[in-house]
């Protein structure tokens, strides 16, 4: 992920350094009823790649405050789980042109006009694929788990 | 609470994401994401999204003495985490200010301003407007990006609660005019100074950058 930022392998090297011990330090504040883990640590992965490359660092949003109960509820956990399982096999689903433009945008987090500078394509182009894209998304989604 | 009406565009967050808003922009992005649930699963899914990819991405080696390194970091006290949400502040601003209340300033008619940050890729500050004050009509020569955190304004787009963002693009022109109740308490970034209509503020706008 940090080689395909654009990042040197040096620099890629001390970036997912960086964000194992980002990992350790939060992980008290994850939370498996909100999050799956892949999306949470993919969270904090793309916060310390743009850190590095700021001046300043990304302003966060709040924390979330937590749960009231705090039993951990097995359903929901069991059911974000396979949201995040389904969301992969939809993934797998799609046309590959499809899952590039979603991985440009979602994975790399390459804005849309730079993903128009390196493909050629026009930026309309891009923009209507990342919305095909999630719209088929979606319909795999429903396919999957109506 | 009023629901949320007026959320951040898919451009915007999409930049935010990426890590290109401005500074100024982005912390109206981050205490918007705290006050909107919607938008905050937005922002939660795409990671998901990228999580899912991320399980699927092909790893590349590490340095050998990486493991090393690892553990020694471990030792090292954790970073100091940001100032919490306070009052009508969400986390992100309270940061701005440096964790304490506001220090405002006055700017006549009961209008009190904090400016928070200014740079060349735009400012950031907070606004405080009486129950039922305007602020002086005033056109954008950028882009504007208001968040309301207390109480309510209202303009010729409509009324904005706790919230509620404005995005108010070159050419317009407008008025924003205080709800009744709660003195309204806005974040504002803007990426252009603002250009007012009235001879007598636009003497003023050196002195006070507004």
């Amino acid at each position: 992920m940090m080689l395909r930022g654009g990042l040197r392998d040096g620099t890629a090297e001390d970036v997912v350094q960086d964000v194992m011990l980002a990992v350790w330090h939060k992980a008290g504040q994850f939370d498996p009823h909100r999050a799956d883990a892949a999306g949470w640590i993919y969270g904090i992965a793309r916060n310390r790649r743009i850190d590095m490359a700021r001046r300043r660092p990304l302003a966060q949003p709040d924390e979330m405050p937590e749960l009231e109960s705090q039993e951990p509820d097995a359903d929901q956990i069991i059911a974000l789980q396979q949201e995040a399982r389904h969301l992969a096999e939809a993934l797998a689903r799609l046309a590959p042109e499809q899952v590039e433009a979603l991985r440009a945008a979602y994975f790399d987090d390459v804005p849309h006009s730079r993903i128009s500078e390196m493909t050629g394509l026009p930026l309309g182009t891009i923009k209507s694929r990342i919305r095909l894209g999630l719209e088929r998304l979606r319909h795999e989604l429903k396919k999957i788990a109506p | 609470m009023t629901a949320i009406r007026h959320h951040i565009p898919d451009d915007m967050l999409d930049a935010y994401r990426a890590g290109t808003l401005p500074h100024a922009f982005g912390v109206v992005v981050a205490a918007h994401l705290s006050l909107c649930d919607q938008c905050r699963a937005r922002h939660e899914a795409a990671d998901m999204i990228g999580g899912a990819f991320l399980l699927g991405a092909e790893g590349a080696n590490l340095r050998a003495d990486a493991r090393d390194r690892m553990m020694a970091s471990l030792e090292a006290p954790a970073p100091k985490p940001p100032p919490r949400a306070s009052g009508p502040f969400p986390s992100a601003v309270m940061n701005e200010l440096g964790g304490r209340p506001p220090h405002w300033r006055m700017l006549g008619g009961g209008i009190r301003q904090q400016i928070l940050t200014t740079d060349r890729e735009g400012s950031l500050r907070l606004l405080y407007i009486p129950p039922g004050k305007a602020v002086p009509e005033h056109g954008h020569s950028g882009q504007e990006l208001t968040l309301v955190l207390q109480g309510s304004f209202s303009d010729s787009a409509g009324a904005f609660h706790r919230g509620d963002v404005e995005v108010a693009h070159d050419e317009i022109d407008h008025q924003p005019v205080a709800g009744p109740g709660e003195p309204c308490i806005c974040l504002a970034a803007t990426d252009a100074p603002l250009r007012f209509r009235a001879l007598i503020p636009r003497l003023l706008q050196p002195i006070f950058r507004i």
